[in-house]
């Protein structure tokens, strides 16, 4: 049995990248034959001896006319131990909304970093982004060793520098791991090198299969978006009704009383049913539909959660928005909100804190929020919401902000998140250390 | 009924609840969704995830199939077969009814997938269908990768990559205007192996063209095609009995079948594992393993 891995990377193109994910896919011979048979052919025209493995990745000529390069690509690939889902995001330009969208499903991310040049502001500014959104592992690739004659103490004094500033984000000991590759050459990303006899640690590739899964929130509350009803009257199936959705977080099991939210009535769970046959308990994860001792009025949008520990319906909140919109945010800007199953009408209130990309620090009371500005706001809604905080359940604790006119995104929302803290240096920001953490 | 031990999930266990959830979020949130069903592998193992996410009730929406009038018979007769096992209504838009009335022209290469879009449109927009399910996958090709699972379409069934929306966590935003539609691709995070794997674990039923047979085919491009009605052969192109298979299904005058001895389940995977697994700087433009590959990256149908 093989499990799934969901990782995102970031870094520039100048980074390697392309090369190492393209190293990657290589490597595992994810590769169908006739790509590698462009690839070959396109590197020999370029004059290489070696193939140029970016070129599995990197954008097509007529993607890059459509404008749509600068955008998240997912790849795929396999060893018999597990399958990965891995979702490309693109460095530069936009890297917020690239690193927010593929974060946001993420069990772990990998951060480039080029040996010659060490922890950027950018690789601080995508870390930063990644605890934001809740990745719980982060791999800092040091890449492109080679050039740096295999020194160890230039990859010690890159991985202490990045250890440092994850700790800072909140990152505990053990979920940072920085491993020095070079993906051109090959080293370190799947065969352990030979050039580097002073890393006594995993290639990449080991890591990516061996790290923990983050283990599916048992032990957190249990959460159920009903997606929906399902009702039906055959023979087998006399007045059948139940209720769809996939396990948010924690594990339900039959005989538990339940309440169903934002209306607060109470209930027990009969049966847990899949078309495979019923479960004695389903945990974070699991497709099922539930059937329930009384019949009560549930429709898609409610919330099903554990009794002992069930959020509170809220109809105001304060919130951390990444603005993934060309349109500015405006605040006391109509829009939709769309929590679990539930949209909902809502308005998004006052600005109180705009993150500055740029200087690593905040800014108190902006007039607006621009495309891939992150910022703290308050929230209103139409109907009470039962939301959690997104540090306690990624699934429960995030929304989409929705233009109610075109129906587009216009932003990732994250309840009750704080801005990204960082270290700065407060000579180049306008409010200095302090305002760099913002509370609730 | 007995209850099942609950066993951890693994890869198989989260892409199925993964499509799960996009059935039911796309049957929660539009009025008229439809499933694109060619009878296929990955339309067949669609409707097998959206009879899973509806059960003991049936499936909410109806069925499409684009007919270019070039399948083989097999697929249709399991095409019929299916629709009536789980009691689905079948809409057909048939490519040669629109030959047959002008609406269309036959092109010269005789290629009918081509001729497919205008019919699927308009069957789109008759039947006021807003989502569309598709079996598409992101590892298809490069440019695929970044498809959304969510994909909007204007009025003109055009994608505007300018348009496509982030898809953050789970929260799909299916929002659209009258006219628009979404095409939804609840298989986007599978790849080729898992789709076989899966039917292998779920004992899904495909058309038998997908195992090896013997077939009364002719070369043509480079590609083993079914002698018939339709598709040839040419004066030049000599009749040949080959054990062959299919790995896709489309119009038979350019789908080629591929020469396998892959008889059973197990065989088609060990074969799919193979030609995935190709040789490290192999140029094998001309031979079995990369004919396969060529045929996988092969648009099904429609997408």
């Amino acid at each position: 049995m093989t499990d799934l891995l969901r990782l995102a990377t970031a870094g520039s193109v100048d980074d390697g990248k392309s090369t190492l994910v393209g190293r990657l896919l290589y490597d595992t011979k994810s590769v169908l034959a006739d790509t590698l048979d462009a690839v070959h052919r396109a590197s020999v025209d370029k004059g290489l001896s070696t193939p140029d493995l970016s070129l599995l990745v990197d954008g097509l000529r007529s993607e890059r006319e459509q404008g749509i390069t600068i955008d998240v690509a997912y790849r795929y690939f396999a060893t018999p131990k597990r399958s990965f889902v891995l979702a490309d995001t693109p460095g530069h330009v936009q890297y917020t909304r690239n690193t927010v969208t593929g974060a946001s499903t993420a069990q772990l991310a990998v951060l480039l970093v080029d040996a010659r040049k060490g922890v950027l502001e950018q690789t601080r500014r995508h870390a930063a982004v990644l605890a934001l959104l809740g990745v719980p592992r982060l791999v800092l690739a040091v890449n492109k060793v080679d050039l740096v004659g295999y020194d160890e103490e230039t990859f010690e004094v890159i991985a202490k520098e990045f250890t440092d500033h994850a700790t800072a984000l909140g990152y505990p000991i053990g979920s940072v791991l920085s491993i020095p590759v070079s993906a051109l050459v090959g080293d370190n990303v799947v065969e352990r090198s030979a050039h580097t006899p002073w890393y006594g640690g995993p290639t990449l590739l080991e890591h990516l299969e061996t790290v923990p899964v983050e283990p599916d929130p048992h032990h957190t509350p249990f959460r159920f978006p009903v997606q929906y009803v399902i009702r039906t009257n055959t023979a087998e199936h006399t007045d059948y009704r139940g209720y769809a959705g996939q396990v948010a977080a924690g594990t339900v099991r039959t005989g538990e009383e339940i309440v169903v939210l934002p209306a607060g009535l109470r209930t027990t769970v009969t049966r847990i049913d899949t078309p495979d046959g019923e479960l004695a308990e389903a945990e974070a994860g699991r497709s099922v539909t539930l059937v329930l001792a009384d019949e009560i009025d549930i429709s898609r949008g409610d919330l099903i959660a554990g009794v002992a520990d069930a959020p509170v319906a809220v109809d105001e909140f304060e919130a951390t928005v990444a603005w993934l919109s060309d349109k500015p945010l405006r605040p006391g800007a109509r829009v939709l909100v769309k929590h679990g199953a539930r949209t909902v009408p809502a308005i998004v209130g006052e600005l109180s804190a705009r993150f500055d990309e740029q200087k690593l620090a905040s800014v108190a009371n902006p007039d607006t929020l621009a495309l891939n500005e992150i910022g703290r706001v308050q929230v209103r809604t139409a109907e009470p919401l039962p939301v959690d905080d997104y540090a306690a359940n990624r699934r429960t604790g995030a929304f989409l902000v929705i233009d109610a006119a075109d129906g587009s995104t216009l932003a990732a929302g994250l309840v009750g998140a704080g801005l990204p803290a960082l270290e700065t240096d407060p000579s180049c920001t306008s409010g200095g250390k302090a305002a760099a953490t913002p509370g609730p | 009924m007995s209850i099942l031990e609950t066993k951890p999930l693994d890869a198989l266990d989260r892409l199925e609840s993964e499509a799960v959830h996009i059935f039911r979020e796309v049957a929660g949130e539009f009025d008229r969704p439809v499933i694109l069903f060619s009878g296929g592998k990955d339309s067949t193992v669609l409707l097998h995830l959206a009879v899973k996410a509806f059960w003991p009730a049936p499936v909410p929406f109806p069925l499409l199939h684009v007919d270019t009038g070039h399948n083989l018979d097999e697929v249709i007769a399991f095409r019929d077969r299916t629709v009536e096992r789980y009691g689905l209504r079948l809409v057909v838009a048939s490519v040669q009814d629109y030959i047959d009335d002008g609406r269309l022209a036959e092109r010269p290469d005789g290629t009918r997938n081509p001729l497919q879009t205008v019919p699927l449109l308009d069957a789109i927009t008759e039947n006021k269908f807003d989502a569309v399910f598709g079996g598409g996958r992101r590892d298809e090709e490069r440019a695929r990768a970044k498809e959304r699972i969510f994909s909007l379409r204007n009025s003109f069934g055009q994608w505007d990559p300018r348009r496509q929306r982030p898809e953050l966590w789970n929260l799909y935003n299916g929002r659209h205007r009258a006219g628009e539609h979404v095409r939804v691709f609840p298989l986007s995070n599978w790849t080729e192996l898992d789709v076989w794997r899966y039917i292998q674990r779920e004992r899904i039923d495909l058309p038998s063209i997908y195992f090896a047979h013997r077939r009364e085919v002719f070369q043509r491009d480079g590609m083993w095609l079914t002698a018939g009605p339709w598709f040839g052969p040419r004066a030049n192109e000599p009749v040949q009995e080959l054990t062959v298979r299919y790995r896709t299904v489309g119009d038979g005058s350019c789908t080629g079948a591929v020469l396998s001895e892959a008889a059973d389940l197990d065989q088609v995977i060990a074969e799919v594992s193979a030609s995935r697994l190709t040789e490290r700087g192999a140029t094998r433009a001309d031979d079995r393993l990369s004919e396969a590959a060529m045929e996988d990256r092969k648009r099904e149908g429609y997408f």
